[in-house]
């Protein structure tokens, strides 16, 4: 047995031939075994009832003490293939006599009885019959004569019946081969039908279907299985239901909640331009209040939209609308629209062209860039490069870098690293929306630190025009 | 500046906003609803007409829609940012451009006034085919009979047809046409070249005057 196969399939089915076979076999052979030994035996049997009659019928016309001649009469009585003794005289007939033994002869003088030996000479089985022949007087007492008889018996007829007992004792093993597979492919179905109906059921409860179950059958442990699967799953569902309920709840209400502020901001935003035009005329008091109201309403205007954006991430609504851009123009776009082409150096190849959302991808540049510019410090690069599978942004500033225990949270929203929370015009939702930008996308956004020091984002966005795509690409008109 | 009607139904925003464009030096008319601002559009006869989607009965792509039907008045529709379906449907009312709520009065400003100013340098009259395009009067006839544009499809078919054969990107239209900036929604284009394919070409495809360079843009002719 090499290795022990794999799959429990496989495995019950050698087990199961295994066992099969081997029974068989053993049957088969323990059978033919004791076929074999009654043959040998009845052959032998009849071989020395024969012998003895045949001697019995002589012996009484036997002179005493025996000449050549009358020697020359038993052997021939006894049959072919024997040999007849007394003390020195010998008459033997046949080629075969000489095999008869110095053992047997030995056994034959002090036991006085009938002695068989088998033994095996010239490749071929042989039965030897040794006897001494008793002479019976008239009122029944017996004596040894001193006579010997030895017969020498080929038993290669009696061997090769018993060669074909065990050739259909193997033949009956492997009889019982096919049907012993059947046999375990069948067991083996049964078995594992339910077990395979089991796997099924927690793939689908694993790809999240959870109303996924199981009916169970029987008794046995693969229903008590079964049983536990289901109990699981219902749990599972149970608290999943909840879970996601409360999620819907808090993310509708986030959505909710700054659809509505969006009205009272869009009564603001245009009232605070009227206020900053009327500043100049203002006491001092009142015009920096007036600037610190449009101050604030643009900031609580950028804070409504990430969260409207955020809301939109999480119900699953943002859609990509992508077109053919060329990404080198597009992120010096994006810096010169907030003037900072002056103060990002960007290192592009001529020409970067693949199929993207612009908005999103200006989304992107624009918190990172303006990330660096704000917590990093000069020197602020932008890398952009290209291979067939993606393209790559990388943007690094000269700052002191990004604290270790940072790293992990940087895309945490409302999450801002400097501990105390400094008036930034972020809202503290930029990267959190820059990542889901980039993974909208198909692509991804990883913080970390460049060799020499400072913060170093990478943004990378698949070339073959991402996932999901829907809406207007405005390839036709 | 200009006459504009502002149908907005918040009341507030609506005061807002109007204390805003005033301030701009517009002179501002509102209505609450699109009805009513239906009413005011026929009788007041505004330059620009400035509109909030999401109204009560009537909506604002209805109201777009009737005030296209009666002539080249253009249209500003206030929309909130991401409803990308309010920004297609608004623009395939027939709206000249919008803007995102909350708007800030200097932007919705500068986009009122690019739309008013979109006529074109003139250099006399051009025939292609069967059209007519008079760039001194600004107007285009088809085959001899007059062709109605708003002021943006006559900006883009002038733009167009300055040089017949050139490719213009999506991005180049937008910088030309609407003076966006550079963020401008390409489907700004796309929706003003279907119009104007709706008014000058004969229907059949490809069209022959607005074609299409897959990938890269549009460009006029060749015929």
């Amino acid at each position: 047995m090499g290795p022990w196969p794999r799959g429990l399939r496989a495995r019950l089915l050698v087990a199961f031939v295994l066992v099969t076979v081997l029974g068989a076999a053993a049957a088969a052979w323990s059978g033919a075994g004791s076929a074999s030994t009654a043959l040998v035996a009845s052959a032998e049997q009849r071989l020395t009832e024969g012998l003895t009659g045949r001697i019995d019928a002589v012996t009484p016309q036997l002179p005493h003490p025996p000449d050549r001649d009358a020697l020359d009469r038993l052997r021939a009585a006894a049959g072919p293939d024997t040999l007849v003794t007394y003390r020195n005289l010998r008459s033997a007939d046949g080629d075969g006599t000489g095999l008869v033994t110095g053992e047997l002869r030995t056994a034959v003088r002090t036991r006085h009885e009938l002695v068989t030996q088998r033994i095996t000479a010239d490749g071929r089985p042989w039965l030897l019959i040794g006897t001494p022949v008793v002479i019976t007087a008239p009122d029944g007492a017996r004596t040894p004569s001193g006579i010997e008889v030895y017969s020498v018996h080929d038993l290669t007829g009696v061997e090769r019946q018993i060669g074909g007992l065990a050739a259909a004792a193997a033949g009956t093993a492997a009889l019982a081969l096919p049907p012993a597979v059947l046999l375990a492919l069948l067991a083996s179905r049964s078995v594992l039908r339910p077990v395979r109906r089991l796997r099924d059921t927690a793939q689908r409860l694993a790809d999240g279907d959870l109303g996924a179950r199981l009916p169970p059958r029987g008794a046995d442990e693969l229903a008590e299985l079964t049983a536990t699967v289901n109990g699981m799953a219902e749990s599972l569902q149970t608290s999943m239901t909840a879970m996601r309920r409360m999620q819907a709840d808090a993310r509708r209400f986030a959505a909710d909640v700054s659809h509505e502020l969006r009205t009272p901001l869009s009564t603001l935003t245009a009232v605070v331009e009227v206020l900053a035009t009327a500043a100049d005329g203002m006491p001092a008091d009142a015009r920096e209040s007036a600037e610190l109201a449009i101050t604030e309403t643009h900031r609580l205007v950028r804070l409504v939209e990430d969260l409207m954006e955020v809301s939109r991430f999480d119900a699953g609504t943002a859609r990509l609308r992508l077109e053919e851009t060329e990404l080198t123009g597009a992120v010096r776009d994006c810096l010169r629209a907030r003037g900072w082409l002056d103060r990002v150096d960007v290192e592009a190849p001529e020409e970067i062209r693949l199929r993207l959302d612009r908005r999103r991808l200006d989304v992107i540049m624009a918190n990172l860039a303006g990330n660096a510019l704000r917590h990093g410090g000069p020197p602020v690069r932008i890398r952009l490069s290209a291979s067939r599978e993606q393209v790559r942004a990388e943007v690094t500033d000269g700052g002191p870098g990004l604290p270790e225990q940072v790293v992990p949270q940087v895309f945490d929203r409302f999450y801002k690293a400097d501990a105390v929370r400094t008036r930034t015009p972020g809202s503290g939702l930029g990267l959190a929306i820059a990542l889901e930008n980039a993974r909208l996308h198909g692509g991804d956004l990883t913080a970390g630190n460049a060799d020499g020091a400072g913060a170093r984002f990478v943004l990378r966005l698949p070339r073959d025009g991402a996932v999901g795509v829907n809406g207007a690409d405005g390839e036709d008109g | 500046m200009a006459a504009i009607l502002l149908i907005e139904d918040d009341p507030l925003v609506r005061r807002g906003l109007q204390l805003a464009l005033n301030r701009h030096g517009h002179a501002v008319r509102t209505a609450d609803t699109g009805e009513h601002g239906l009413r005011q559009f026929h009788s007041e006869r505004p330059e620009l007409v400035v509109l909030d989607l999401m109204l009560p009965g009537l909506d604002g792509f209805g109201v777009c829609r009737r005030i296209r039907a009666d002539g080249d008045v253009p249209v500003i529709i206030l929309t909130a940012r991401g409803d990308d379906f309010d920004v297609v449907g608004g623009l395939e009312a027939g709206a000249d451009d919008y803007v995102v709520k909350p708007a800030r009065p200097t932007v919705l400003d500068a986009r009122i006034r690019a739309v008013l100013r979109r006529t074109s340098t003139p250099d006399g009259v051009r025939e292609y085919g069967g059209l007519r395009v008079d760039r001194t009067a600004l107007t285009v006839s088809l085959r001899g009979e007059p062709v109605m544009l708003t002021p943006t499809e006559l900006r883009l078919l002038l733009t167009l047809s300055r040089s017949p054969g050139r490719v213009f990107s999506r991005q180049q239209l937008l910088e030309e046409v609407w003076e966006q900036d550079y963020l401008g929604d390409s489907r700004l284009v796309d929706n003003c070249v279907q119009r104007l394919r709706l008014k000058i070409e004969d229907g059949s495809a490809p069209p022959s005057y607005v074609q299409t360079v897959r990938g890269f843009g549009y460009r006029f002719g060749p015929l």
